[in-house]
């Protein structure tokens, strides 16, 4: 959707020197998917970014949004065909919330109701009331409202390719994460093309298909975050995404990737002797206990039970917590630690026992990446 | 006292001469927005134009008054029109450009990047940018400019009897001439109260103009 070949940049500076802002960019981010371009500050990727859509006019190389080379399209029509999203957010003052939300639909010539209407159906979209903010004016809001408006700003016209400049970057952190969530959950729904500008490691695994790694202009690495991070291509690329990067793999996974079966269950009448049997058997040092309908309740430590004798009833121990089966293994493994557990039962969003995660399948999983390529250090 | 009552027994004359004193200013204001706007706004695209074109208007303006109709009178002679209206508008003209051209030069080139960023990343032509974000953002600051150069050559224009074009300027040269001081009052009065009037009600016009966000009372949110 998004193609870029030996795409480059020269700028002429003041003083009579030239900066390579960006060097033989080659990437292609595919139909429906966000590539973040990352990297540290002057690395040139709001250069790349601006180049797409004629802000920045190119030196070298080819652009192809949409399957059309750039270079045929007028540069205005260009620009109304892609969205546009910015950190400084650059809503007009002059304008109502719903003029600036229209701004494209009426540059592009939509029937003033259409646009109005499109105003205030995405406004819905990002929870703010149409009834309340259609008539305000930008400074009524604050600024994470503001960025939520910059965002639909952006997608007013519906274009299939968006770009953003570090569009979150201007939010602190709570409201950031917020902004975030609500839009990977639009993104489920429009899966528009992206290209993303962020210099936040964190922002890139969270939001980004594809992570395009910038150094001085080049491209450095273009993988996916698990890969990315299982795989920095070079030492720059390493101490970039930081030395805890293996743990930053946790939020990549769910716990359902690690979970193992909890077909070996006991429910409250069984005989903690059947109980002894099923965890030797198995090779668990514990095992959960079910209630009638499946919802996890308590459990039993084999060490515990070695001599007992009577129904699991009598001797289980309350589960000092639980994890959700689709939280993700950041989550999980805080949980652990707080609780000082090597494992954790897994339940479903109503409390149905489904499985169990424990500490050494974790590790197991985050290590096989390494384990596949022998070659790499286990740094 | 004296004065007062010469002022009530000359309400018409005063009246006249002030219609004619604001006939001149604002005929001339005009003039000026219609081209000083333009003019501010084609330099913003050429700094050493910017430069050269804030240079002559400054230079312009330090002109003495006096001397400036004392210089128009032979050049209008050219035309018949060496003294009366036409000189007066024209150096009232030429003495608003400056405050209406850099009011509206500065204006434009001070609109925040990011909102010009933004109109041309969504697909505005420079027309359509100037048209829907710049200029409307720049008019307070060229109400602004507007308003210095009313109030400045409501005063200039007093001076614009010498040349014989009326105005309220006339009590206070026959004043002088005629040791009145109750005519040089009444016109000293009359050109200051009509400075302060404008000065209020441009104002008042240059907040109503300012976009609606400035005034509207803050939601809560
Ligand atoms: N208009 C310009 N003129 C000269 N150099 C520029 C210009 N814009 C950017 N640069 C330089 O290009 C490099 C990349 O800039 P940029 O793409 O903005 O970086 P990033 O967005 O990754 O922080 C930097 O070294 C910057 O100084
Ligand atoms: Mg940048």
């Amino acid at each position: 959707m998004i193609k870029l070949e030996k795409l480059s940049k020269i700028f002429e500076t003041p003083n009579g020197g030239t900066v390579m802002a960006a060097d033989k960019v080659s990437l292609e981010v595919a139909k429906g998917e966000i590539c973040v371009l990352l990297g540290p500050s002057g690395c040139g990727k709001t250069t790349t970014l601006k180049m797409i859509n004629g802000l920045i006019p190119k030196t070298s190389g080819k652009i192809h949004v949409a399957g059309r080379d750039t270079d045929t399209i007028d540069p205005v029509e260009l620009r109304r065909s892609i969205g546009y999203v910015i950190q400084q957010i650059g809503l007009f003052p002059n304008m109502t919330i719903e003029d600036n939300i229209c701004i494209v639909p009426d540059l592009l010539g939509w029937e003033r109701s259409k646009a109005r209407k499109r105003a205030a159906e995405l406004l819905d979209l990002v929870n703010l009331d149409p009834s309340i903010f259609l008539k305000r004016f930008p400074k009524e809001l604050s600024g994470g409202q503001q960025q939520r408006v910059g965002v639909i700003r952006a997608l007013a016209a519906d274009p299939p390719v968006l770009l953003m400049d570090e569009p979150f970057g201007a939010i602190d952190p709570i409201n950031r994460a917020v902004i975030q969530d609500e839009f990977l959950r639009m993104q489920t729904e429009l899966r528009k093309t992206i290209a993303f500008v962020s210099h936040d490691i964190d922002e890139a695994i969270k939001m980004a298909d594809k992570i395009a790694i910038f150094r001085d202009g080049k491209l450095e690495q273009f993988d996916s975050p698990d890969d990315l991070l299982a795989r920095p291509a070079n030492d720059f690329i390493a101490s970039f995404l930081g030395s805890d990067r293996t743990l930053k793999r946790l939020s990549l996974l769910k716990v359902s990737d690690v979970m193992l079966s909890g077909r070996i269950r006991v429910s409250a009448q069984d005989d903690v002797a059947t109980a002894r049997d099923m965890m030797k058997e198995a090779g668990h040092k514990n095992i959960v206990m079910v209630g009638p309908r499946g919802r996890a309740r308590g459990y039993l430590h084999l060490n515990d039970v070695v001599e007992a004798s009577g129904t699991v009833e009598e001797h289980y121990q309350a589960l000092p917590t639980t994890v959700n089966v689709d939280a993700d293994l950041r989550t999980a493994v805080s949980r652990m630690f707080r609780h000082d557990m090597t494992w954790m039962a897994c339940v479903d969003d109503d409390g149905f026992f489904k499985g169990f995660i424990t500490q050494r399948a974790i590790s197991h999983q985050l290590g096989a990446t390494y384990r596949d390529t022998p070659t790499e250090g286990l740094t | 006292m004296e004065t007062l009552v010469f002022i009530s027994q000359n309400l018409d004359l005063i009246f006249e001469r002030t219609v004619q004193h604001m006939s001149i200013v604002c005929v001339a204001i005009g003039l000026a927005i219609v081209t000083g706007v333009p003019v501010g706004i084609l330099i913003t695209l050429n700094q050493k134009a910017a430069d050269i074109v804030l240079y002559i208007a400054a230079i312009i303006i330090t002109i003495p008054s006096i001397a400036l109709f004392g210089l128009m009178i032979p050049v209008l002679s050219l035309i018949g029109q060496g003294v009366g209206y036409m000189p007066a508008v024209i150096a009232v003209l030429l003495y608003s450009q400056l405050p209406i051209i850099r009011n509206t030069y500065t204006a434009i080139t001070n609109v925040d990047p990011a909102l010009r960023e933004a109109a041309r990343g969504l697909g505005m032509t420079p027309i359509q940018r100037l048209r829907r974000v710049e200029i409307p953002l720049a008019i307070p600051v060229v109400m602004a400019g507007v308003r210095i150069a009313v109030v400045m050559n409501i005063g200039i224009t007093a001076i614009a009897t010498y040349i014989g074009a009326g105005g309220l300027g006339a009590f206070i040269s026959r004043g002088i001439s005629q040791s009145d001081p109750r005519q040089l009052i009444t016109g000293a009065l009359m050109v200051s109260l009509l400075a302060i009037v404008s000065d209020y009600f441009l104002l008042w016009l240059q907040k109503r103009l300012t976009p609606a966000s400035s005034s509207a009372p803050a939601g809560g949110h």
